[in-house]
């Protein structure tokens, strides 16, 4: 359906888009997940029409999006802090495409109220949106942005603004609202937690480019790079270089690892222990606890060098104790 | 900052006008309301200062009239000793509403008689001059025209939109035009101005307008080539010009009866805590001294008859030799009626 | 409505720093303003209504005179405004939204016309439009006869009052979220129901603040009606200023001066019933992040038209100036012929030459030091009362609502009769150089207050809320929350008390400024006597006022710069 073909940006000189390209299918959501300044925010008012590329084509079912204005592309967007119309209330501003489309006033009202519902707020529409709580300005945001049954649904960070528990409901809530509607989405967020849960393919984007791409458990499984490594907090990141055939040396002591690709010696590597005790394994990291945080059915342990592990059971802090994790090569 | 308020309210409440008794070292100050034209030399300021251990405070107050009319709503608390400025359109009403106290100065022995219209010496005349229409010389050379010599001349079809006006309501000058046609066609003034309309006659609101926007010989570059001046506005343009000329670009129509003479009083008001002084300021402006710096800071002619004219005003100012005049107290009886008629016949 | 109240107290007290009942307050924070009216209006203006005001005046003849003043004062005041909206919203989204080259400059010279005397606008529109002017010239257009017409009042009004839109719309348009306005585009909204369904009603407030303030400066006009009208229009200030000192008639000049004050209690009033809590809190933003360059097709052409529109509009007239100051446009004086173009300084050098050793003589550096003097105290001044009036007006109590069109009084009621009204009070006290800012704030405080009182309004509570928490005193609170948010609009307030006071806006109430002459009073005195020199001099004195302006405008814009990203 939505097909983004190299597109570049730069401004003032500088490159904040650097060869984006990606696809999204029927019924999918497609999560942009990066840090503040990867670019991800820009590709969004890109694909929306707000900013032009430098180059590279939008298209949507095979047509070109180029000549087609913000207002004429159908696409709802959501942002962090609602961006509701102070002066209208519920209503009003779930209605405002609508009437922005010329739809009767019959069939404006019934749809309203129909995703109103949708969004668990029957009954709020003659509310003024200033007195809403940040999690009932979301809704009503959301509501506002499907009321008008848009070809594509996009999300600028949705759930930043709202404290951890309203983000687990609301985001379960999306989910549910997303396959119900089946209105493809792209996400835009730096919590690779909540980009895990609603997407079936995770891009991130780091300096304006893609970095990785795939669906969550690929992205998972093999990070592919150290930045989105440690980005998405998938273990202990340590660099190395590679001292024998499946040898790598480190700060943290010498591992073996099999890389995929061919190595010589003094290449330097990245290197990733998962931080979960898998006792099968040769490789060890120690080093001496400094913390411990309860973690349900775990401990999250933090050692003096910086590294975590996750162990079932409570070591004392202050001694010294060492794990066996899975380290695998990074490229 | 709320005590830098207070500090203000009470720096008002201490400089409040109350002239201590007179101190033979102290200087005493005198206060002299006059329009906003009023100008003099700095020197002769000084001079009058020292000679009478005083300090002199100019008050310019807006035009004529306003300084008239705030000296008449302040007549019991008077804002200043002296009031320069009433003219002869307003003398009158000043005289009416006895703002002044009579002083006969031992200087009008020097002031020819026909100067002298209040006789009972509350307002002293102080120096005239005509209102007169000014004309482009350029333009009437460069189109061929010959220049209208009588108020009749104007209702002509080949000075059609030629003259600019300045409306009698708002301005002395424009006042003092409408007194002249008066003065000349009596009674059936408003059949002239009715001709005049016909003819393209443009009103403005003032002089400074007149002058230097609509009249085609200022600096202004306006359109019309006749406008209601002074007499003495083609001797300001040589002494003012950017390059020295030896002839003004402009002159006065200088016919019987189409200008209006306009003269100026002084007089010291009556609930004066400065008498003396007050006399001795107006005795000062009567003055040959005072008398012979005027023509060249306000553009008007010296009453006083020893009184030399600058060379400037010899060689390019002029006067009408028959100027229009009406007697004040005819002024004072109708000059509401006749602006309000003028506006009719005109501006509706 | 309890609510609200609520927070009222507790508002007034987080700023006096102690508990204390909230009429105390309240009363607290309107002892200086009040106190300001009172003496310098209110005690002046109900004195010379006293004694001018009669039953008698209720005539029919007066009765018409009256109405037909008030249907025209309203008919050109309502259509002056309805344009000053048209070039002047626009031209707000301009500077509100984007970045473009000599921006600032343009913006300070939409500013400068505001503090230009009535005498050198005609001068200057006369000099581009009239016969021999720089169009018919150069260009060989057909002249304009501008001068009497109702065209020149309608187009004077805007060029004078498109500013103060520029300023108190531009304030609020670029403190809105542009997610609004995405967010309307992503729902369908083309560029028109993006204006006409969101912009517009969220900026309501501002632009009837602004539209009210530009309404009552057309509504008192007197200079532009007088000197652009030819004298054949009357307004009521018009009437009035005849009233009293050209066809004496007190007691009919207070029945028009009355008939104008109620008009403007009404009109005041009406839009305080309209505008109270329509203002919607919304967390301003830094400036920058509104700020673009043109990118689409659409923007460059509105950005590129906007700039030739402004350009030509205040540009051309306003250079025709320095134009005049430092050319001589003339033929030789007295040979009409073909206009002769030389360069020169002459009339500047005069300027520092007391040729006639007048005692009036100013000299330009000594009005210029006057000018910014007065300007500063007017600043210090308004501020320091409007401070405090805004922080009421902005969470209104029933107080407030009668308080708010008082506030707005002095713009819309006669200066001539006021000054009789002060003359009569206070006499010769009225020549003291300290009252000069006193009577520029009279005029200069609306705007600080209409300013201020919105941006106060559309801080959200919780930001302070949040501060006081962190352990911020209310004074601390104030400094780093109020402050640093209200920086943006305290500069607009600035910069409208600045102009006014360069502008001279009150210098009519008072009986004379003998001691410390200003630049306007310079260029008058110029200006009322013949000779090409005068003339020159005068434009260079405007010239310099000119410059003087669009430098200080500059100056003060500066110090909104390290703004980015604070909020």
């Amino acid at each position: 359906m939505l097909e983004v073909q190299h597109i570049f940006k730069t401004y003032e000189g500088e490159l904040l888009l650097n060869d984006i390209s990606f696809s999204i299918a029927e019924g999918e959501t497609i999560c942009l997940l990066g840090a503040s300044g990867s670019g991800k925010s820009t590709l969004l008012r890109i694909i929306a029409g707000l900013e032009d590329p430098s180059s590279g084509r939008i298209l949507f079912n095979d047509i070109d999006l180029a000549s087609t204005p913000p207002h004429l592309r159908d696409f709802g967007l959501v942002f962090q802090d609602y961006a509701l119309f102070p002066h209208l209330d519920v209503n009003a501003n779930v209605a405002f495409g609508l009437k922005m489309r010329r739809v009767g006033q019959d069939e404006i009202s019934q749809r309203v109220a129909a995703s109103l519902e949708l969004v668990n707020l029957t009954g709020f529409g003659k509310r003024k949106v200033i007195n809403l709580s940040g999690g009932e300005q979301q809704r009503v945001a959301l509501a506002r942005a499907i009321a008008t049954r848009p070809r594509l649904l996009m999300f600028d960070e949705p759930l930043g603004a709202l404290d951890r528990a309203l983000r687990e409901d609301l985001l379960n809530e999306l989910r549910r609202i997303l396959h119900q509607t089946e209105v493809p989405a792209i996400y835009v967020t730096h919590d690779q937690e909540e980009a895990f849960k609603i997407a079936d393919h995770v891009l991130i984007l780091h300096d304006g480019s893609i970095i990785r791409a795939g669906t969550p458990a690929d992205v998972w499984a093999n990070p592919q790079s150290a930045y989105a490594a440690e980005f998405l907090g998938l273990g202990n990141v340590m660099d190395g270089e590679v001292a024998a055939k499946y040898g790598v040396q480190t700060a943290h002591g010498n591992f073996t690892v099999k890389c995929s690709h061919k190595h010589s010696n003094g290449d330097k590597v990245h290197l990733l222990a998962r931080p979960f005790e898998m006792r099968n394994e040769t490789n060890v990291i120690s080093g001496v606890v400094t913390d411990m945080i309860f973690q349900q059915d775990r401990y999250k342990v933090v050692f003096d060098n910086g590294f975590f592990v996750y162990l079932n059971h409570a070591p004392k802090i202050g001694k010294k104790i060492s794990v066996h994790v899975k380290v695998e090569c990074l490229a | 900052m709320k005590r830098l308020f207070l500090l203000a309210i009470l720096l008002l409440a201490a400089c409040s006008p109350k002239t201590p008794p007179t101190a033979s070292a102290e200087p005493q100050t005198i206060t002299v309301m006059t329009h906003d034209s009023f100008a003099v030399s700095e020197d002769l300021v000084r001079s009058f200062e020292e000679t009478n251990n005083a300090k002199i405070v100019f008050l310019p107050g807006g035009d004529a009239g306003a300084v008239l009319n705030k000296a008449v709503l302040t007549k019991d608390a008077p804002l200043a000793d002296v009031l320069f400025g009433v003219d002869n359109t307003f003398l009158s009403r000043a005289l009416e509403a006895e703002i002044f106290a009579s002083y006969a100065s031992p200087e009008l022995n020097n002031i020819p008689d026909p100067f002298q219209l209040d006789p009972s010496n509350y307002a002293l005349p102080v120096d005239y001059g005509d209102v007169c229409i000014n004309y482009d010389k350029a333009f009437f050379a460069e189109a061929g025209l010959s220049v209208p010599q009588s108020l009749e001349d104007l209702t002509r079809a080949e000075y059609a939109n030629l003259l600019v006006v300045e409306n009698p309501a708002t301005s002395s000058t424009g006042l003092a035009f409408l007194m002249a046609t008066i003065a000349h066609f009596g009674d059936d003034y408003l059949d002239y101005w009715r001709a005049l309309k016909a003819n393209g006659v443009v009103v403005v609101d003032g002089w400074e307008t007149a002058y230097y926007t609509s009249f085609s010989g200022s600096s202004g570059r306006g359109s019309q080539p006749m406008v209601v001046s002074y007499g003495t506005s083609p001797a300001a343009e040589v002494i003012f010009a950017e390059t020295p000329l030896d002839t003004s670009p402009t002159a006065s129509i200088l016919g019987p009866g189409t200008c209006f003479r306009q003269i100026e009083f002084v007089g010291i008001l009556k609930k004066t805590q400065n008498r003396a002084l007050a006399e001795k300021f107006v005795d000062f402006m009567l003055s040959k001294q005072f008398q012979e710096d005027m023509p060249m800071q306000m553009f008007v002619y010296p009453v006083n008859s020893n009184a030399a004219l600058p060379a400037e005003f010899v060689k390019y100012a002029q006067t009408s030799d028959q100027p229009a005049t009406l007697a004040p107290d005819v002024i004072a009886a109708k000059r509401d009626r006749w602006i309000q008629e003028w506006t009719d016949v005109v501006m509706k | 409505m309890d609510h609200s109240l609520n927070c009222e107290d507790t508002e007034t007290r987080r700023l006096l720093g102690f508990s204390v009942p909230s009429w105390l307050s309240r009363l607290f924070l309107w002892l200086l303003p009040l106190s300001f009216l009172a003496i310098f209006f209110f005690l002046p203006l109900s004195k010379i209504l006293a004694l001018t005001f009669n039953l008698k005046a209720l005539t029919i003849e007066n009765l018409r005179i009256t109405y037909d003043a008030l249907r025209f004062t309203f008919y050109q005041a309502i259509l002056s405004t309805l344009l000053t909206l048209l070039l002047g919203l626009p031209s707000a989204y301009l500077f509100a939204r984007f970045d473009f080259r000599g921006k600032s400059m343009l913006r300070a010279l939409t500013a400068v016309p505001f503090m230009l005397p009535t005498v050198v606008v005609a001068a200057s529109f006369n000099s581009l439009l009239g016969q021999r002017g720089l169009l018919s010239t150069f260009l060989h257009l057909s002249p304009f006869q501008f001068i009497g017409t109702f065209t020149a009042i309608l187009l004077a009004h805007i060029f004078y009052n498109t500013t103060i839109i520029i300023r108190i719309v531009g304030n609020a348009l670029s403190s809105l979220d542009p997610k609004l306005e995405q967010t309307a585009r992503s729902l369908g909204a083309d560029s028109f129901h993006v204006w006409w369904n969101v912009i517009l009603p969220i900026l309501r407030p501002s632009i009837f603040a602004a539209s009210l303030l530009v309404f009552l400066f057309d509504f008192t006009s007197f200079g532009v009606i007088l000197l652009l009208g030819g004298s054949q229009f009357f307004t009521l200030e018009v009437e009035i200023y005849l009233r009293v000192l050209k066809l004496p008639d007190y007691s009919l000049a207070a029945l028009l001066s009355v008939t104008q004050l109620v008009c403007t209690i009404l009109v005041s009033a009406l839009y305080t019933q309209v505008v109270t809590r329509t203002s919607t809190q919304t967390a301003p933003r830094s400036e920058t992040s509104n700020l673009r360059k043109p990118k689409t097709l659409r923007e460059r052409i509105f950005v590129a038209s906007f700039i030739f529109i402004l350009s030509s509009f205040f540009l051309l007239p306003l250079a025709s100036l320095p134009v005049h100051s430092l050319f001589r446009l003339e033929a030789d004086r007295g040979q009409r012929g073909e206009v002769q173009y030389g360069f020169t300084t002459d009339y500047y050098t005069e300027l520092f030459i007391n040729r006639r050793g007048s005692v009036f003589y100013v000299p330009p550096i000594k009005a210029i030091l006057n000018s910014l003097m007065y300007a500063s105290a007017t600043v210090l001044i308004s501020l320091l009362l409007g401070f405090p009036a805004a922080f009421a007006l902005a969470k209104p109590t029933r107080l407030e609502k009668v308080l708010d069109p008082l506030i707005m009084l002095p713009l819309g009621s006669s200066a001539v009769m006021l000054g009789l009204g002060l003359i009569i009070s206070y006499g010769r006290w009225l020549t003291l150089p300290l009252l000069v800012p006193f009577a520029h704030t009279l005029v200069a405080l609306p705007f600080v207050v209409r300013t201020l009182q919105s941006a106060i309004a559309s801080i959200p509570q919780r930001l302070r809320q949040a501060a006081s928490s962190l352990g911020a005193s209310p004074l601390e609170v104030w400094k780093n929350i109020d402050f640093p948010i209200l920086r943006r609009a305290t500069l607009a307030a600035a910069t409208f008390a600045f102009t006014v006071s360069l502008g001279e806006f009150g210098a009519t109430l008072l009986i004379a400024r003998p001691e410390y002459p200003t630049i306007p009073v310079a260029i008058e005195r110029f200006l009322s006597q013949p000779g090409g020199l005068n003339y020159g001099q005068a434009m260079a004195m405007a010239a310099i006022l000119m410059l003087l302006t669009t430098a200080s405008i500059l100056l003060i814009e500066k110090f909104r710069l390290p703004n980015a990203g604070e909020f």
